[in-house]
């Protein structure tokens, strides 16, 4: 557990800086944006307890908007999909039940699990984001085309670093 | 009253839920308000410190933009410079004291971080209230406009940048002087719409938006934007839907300059004497 703590603090640092100092300028033709680092509260066992991991999801949002200059917006989609994350894990739950332990992981729980539960996760959180960001009426359409233009954007990134950095040892 | 703990405990995790999204939604009202602390943005020294060190890496990539920007301004400041030396040789003209010739106080700052592609945009620079900025300063860059200082920590601030959906600037038509304001239309980095401009006023593709200088925040007459497109507006009535192309890559800016009017203190006290502190 002790080593599971420490390696989910390198996660952090990791996934929030490559966010803050290399994402952050990666944007396609100013409409569809990465949010990687939503990566790190995705891969979160998933028997964390559920107050712990909203209070995670509240640091990792506030340390996201102290960058990005939007205090709040991050902060609140954070702690909306954390706090929805167990509803979705329940609804998805596959025949047999979870096994005892089990990290969220395209390699632990397979492809088309692993795709169904991150664009659920992902389209919720860009949703709460960008909506809370373009509060305006007459922005709309606009919005929603880079809500899924993004959505598609990060979850491509998702499973690219997924099979980059978590690629099977042993099988 | 235990059945009530037991409620609370019972759905323990909905009510963190709650508490933690309300100090969300205090925490995006705080942060709208036109001036906030330093503690909640990227004007805060630790996050400042950061974005800098990345600045420091990005600086050589953007060199030869930078370079090519600033020479252009010298080659621009050096024919304004021999205009006036002409027009030197004429009488200046009496009516003005010394006080208001050189009432304008030009910082040059650093951009260490920069967002155009929210909706509500910002912009780090590394100077703050140790260089005498304070917020509400206006802020101009080689090719016009760029914005007002919101906040201020020691040695960084956060500009509202023109990209800021809320932020209005006043500006006027250089050809006829006529009064208008300029709003981003919160999509594209490189256009802003031109709004309460009467019908009667007459605008045509290519004429120049400049600031109009009436709230003391900017000059009067730095570039804002070209006039792009005019259009029939089908809603309202009296106004043409007019879209501008900003002078201003905000892209690609990297220095600027902070403009600190000297007599702004006075010009805001008479304001609020005769009661138009809105304005």
């Amino acid at each position: 557990m002790n080593r599971g703590v420490v390696s989910y603090i390198f996660y952090f640092i990791v996934y929030l800086t490559a966010q803050v100092l290399l994402v952050r300028n990666l944007v396609l033709m100013n409409f569809a944006f990465c949010y990687i680092y939503i990566a790190f509260l995705l891969l979160i066992p998933l028997e964390i307890s559920p107050i712990l991991y909203m209070l995670i999801g509240f640091a990792t949002g506030v340390t996201t908007d102290y960058f990005y200059n939007t205090m709040g917006i991050h902060t609140a989609a954070c702690v909306l999909i954390t706090y929805l994350r167990p509803f979705i894990v329940r609804f998805l739950t596959p025949r047999g039940g979870y096994e005892q332990n089990v990290e969220p992981t395209l390699k632990s729980m397979g492809l088309e699990w692993f795709i169904v539960y991150s664009s659920i996760f992902i389209l919720i959180h860009h949703i709460a984001l960008f909506y809370i960001e373009a509060s305006e009426i007459s922005l709309f359409f606009f919005t929603f085309g880079k809500v899924i233009m993004s959505s598609l954007f990060t979850l491509i990134i998702l499973i690219v670093t997924q099979y980059l950095f978590y690629s099977p040892r042993k099988s | 009253m235990r059945q009530l703990f037991l409620f609370f405990y019972n759905y323990r995790a909905f009510f963190t839920f709650l508490f933690l999204e309300a100090i969300c939604g205090w925490l995006i009202i705080e942060n709208n308000q036109y001036q906030s602390s330093a503690f909640f943005n990227s004007a805060n020294s630790s996050v400042a410190s950061i974005l800098q060190f990345q600045n420091n890496i990005t600086d050589y990539f953007k060199l030869k933009n930078v370079n090519k920007d600033l020479a252009d301004e010298n080659a621009l400041l050096k024919a304004k410079l021999e205009q006036l030396k002409l027009s030197d040789s004429l009488a200046v003209d009496s009516a003005l004291t010394p006080e208001v010739i050189n009432q304008f106080e030009f910082t040059v700052a650093k951009v260490i971080n920069n967002t155009t592609r929210n909706v509500y945009n910002y912009i780090t620079i590394n100077k703050g209230t140790n260089d005498g900025i304070k917020p509400g300063m206006g802020v101009i860059g080689p090719r016009g406009v760029v914005g007002k200082i919101k906040t201020c920590s020691g040695n960084f601030s956060t500009i509202t940048s023109v990209l800021h959906f809320d932020n209005l600037i006043s500006s006027k038509l250089k050809k006829n002087g006529a009064f208008c304001t300029t709003k981003w239309n919160g999509k594209n980095p490189r256009t802003a719409n031109l709004i309460y401009l009467p019908k009667h006023v007459k605008v045509a593709k290519g004429d120049t938006v400049v600031t109009s200088g009436f709230n003391a925040v900017f000059p009067e007459n730095v570039m804002i934007g070209i006039v792009s497109n005019v259009r029939e507006d089908l809603q309202v009535e009296d106004v043409n839907r007019i879209t501008i192309n900003l002078s201003t890559d905000f892209n690609g800016i990297s220095y600027l300059y902070v403009v600190n009017n000297k007599l702004k203190p006075q010009l805001d006290s008479l304001k609020i004497k005769t009661g138009m502190e809105n304005e």
